[in-house]
């Protein structure tokens, strides 16, 4: 039986999303902070994982992966052509 | 109100945030100690109940459908309002595309993102389908398989095949198939009305073994058109922001 | 430790919500929105988390086995994807007003309005 509270690992991975949270806000460059944003909703997906939650983890994993950072690519695409 | 006066009125509001969520969390069980017994009992009768082992499926798609609907038809308003707006933008671009014109040169899809691309394009759909029909056994489910079917599509794209893409998933297609998928959910509602059961109860046969792919009734068949409104969901919310992108480029 | 896990919560939406008010690009303030939906996620996980308990995935393991909560669970994957439809919705929104005002901050955005 596990003790109750975090497991070292659940603890390793919540300090890391929290440093993650942290980088994507602070990163004021959007092309750059989109690229974080992906490694923080892989992050989370792991995280969801060691809560015992894989749907939860598939849905973020697919999501925060892939179409979050194509829909954010295509609008800064998009905002640049505009602006040259 | 200047940056700097924002700032402050911020921070001060988050500090008395903070501090009601911190005295709130003192009166909360700890991490790990989950309180409630509605979790309990549904894995306890859950998979008699629904034939389903992954009981999260059974929550979404037969004990809390109700909100299920509603989530799903959160998706539909959010990308049918997306294409309105942008719909309205690309006829204003267009009228003004004549000084939009530049010698430009594109630098095209490199050799190595089109042969990874036009490689993973089947085995994802190959997931994305077991994953939407494997929903009631296994984790997964209509809407993280219709999100892995739609990254199918955004492979195409990748693999420089704009035309093609456009040419399976033309826009009005996926908004008809987004709809037929979003509406499907509601009649199975409805139907279970019309042979004496609550809305949204699970009134098809069960299967006769739990963990079968065809076991589970209304939630197999639920999960399914959810996959494919999620699909086509994101799909035209891709095509859409694809074809602002592109209005530039194609002169 | 037990309550380490609802710190990051509460973290996680104090960073995205300074983000949010202190931005200066409407691409950016929307990536913290972004970030401030998440917390919701680890803190409805989080709740229903049962120590030493298994995933409520029932078709290899007894059916006796305790089990984590399903319900917070089957909130947090629907919302999940909602959030990105919710994010495409509001990208829609900058480019157009990146379209009629020529700019992306929401200071500029908010003197064009006067």
């Amino acid at each position: 039986m596990t003790p109750p509270g975090t497991t070292a690992l659940q603890a390793a991975i919540l300090v890391l999303v929290a440093a993650g949270a942290t980088a994507v806000v602070l990163m004021r460059q959007p092309s750059r902070q989109v690229v974080l944003l992906s490694v923080y909703g892989l992050l989370l997906a792991v995280l969801f994982f060691a809560f015992q939650a894989p749907d939860v983890a598939l849905s973020q994993l697919t999501v925060g992966a892939v179409i979050l950072p194509i829909l954010f690519l295509l609008t800064l695409a998009k905002v640049r052509r505009q602006e040259e | 109100m200047t940056p700097g006066v924002r700032r402050g009125v911020f921070l001060a509001g988050m500090a008395a945030v903070l501090a009601f969520f911190l005295w709130g969390l003192v009166g909360l069980p700890g991490f790990g100690h989950y309180p409630g017994p509605y979790g309990d009992v549904l894995n306890a009768i859950g998979i008699r109940q629904t034939h389903a082992t992954d009981i999260v499926s059974a929550v979404n798609f037969d004990y809390r459908a109700m909100d299920t609907l509603g989530e799903e038809f959160i998706l539909f308003a959010a990308a049918t309002g997306m294409g309105v707006v942008l719909r309205h933008l690309r006829e204003e671009r267009e009228r003004s595309a004549v000084d939009e014109a530049r010698d430009r040169t594109d630098p095209g899809t490199s050799e190595a993102v089109r042969v990874a691309a036009i490689t993973f394009t089947g085995p994802t759909v190959v997931v994305g389908w077991y994953i939407v029909s494997h929903g009631q056994v296994s984790p997964g489910g209509g809407f993280q398989g219709g999100v892995i079917l739609a990254t199918a599509f955004a492979m195409i794209y990748l693999a420089g095949e704009f035309l093609a893409l456009k040419r399976i998933s033309p826009v009005p297609l996926a908004d008809a198939v987004e709809a037929v998928g979003a509406a499907s959910f509601a009649i199975i509602g409805i139907s279970a009305l019309g042979v004496g059961a609550a809305f949204l109860a699970n009134v098809l046969p069960l299967g006769h073994m739990p963990g079968e792919v065809d076991s589970a009734g209304t939630i197999a068949l639920i999960s399914f058109f959810v996959g494919i409104e999620v699909t086509a969901a994101f799909v035209v919310v891709a095509s859409e922001f694809l074809e602002q992108t592109l209005i530039v480029r194609r002169h | 430790m037990q309550i380490f896990p609802f710190i990051v919560v509460a973290w996680i939406l104090a960073v995205g919500l300074y983000g949010i008010v202190t931005s200066r690009h409407l691409v950016h303030l929307i990536i913290c929105l972004a970030v401030v939906q998440s917390s919701t996620y680890v803190l409805l996980l989080g709740v229903g988390y049962k120590a030493g308990a298994a995933a409520p995935f029932f078709s290899d393991i007894p059916r006796s086995t305790p089990a984590v909560d399903p319900v917070v669970q089957a909130l947090a994957l629907t919302d999940v994807v909602v959030e990105a439809a919710v994010s495409a919705l509001l990208l829609a929104l900058a480019v157009q007003a990146h379209k009629r005002f020529g700019t992306l901050d929401p200071e500029d955005l908010r003197q064009l309005q006067g």
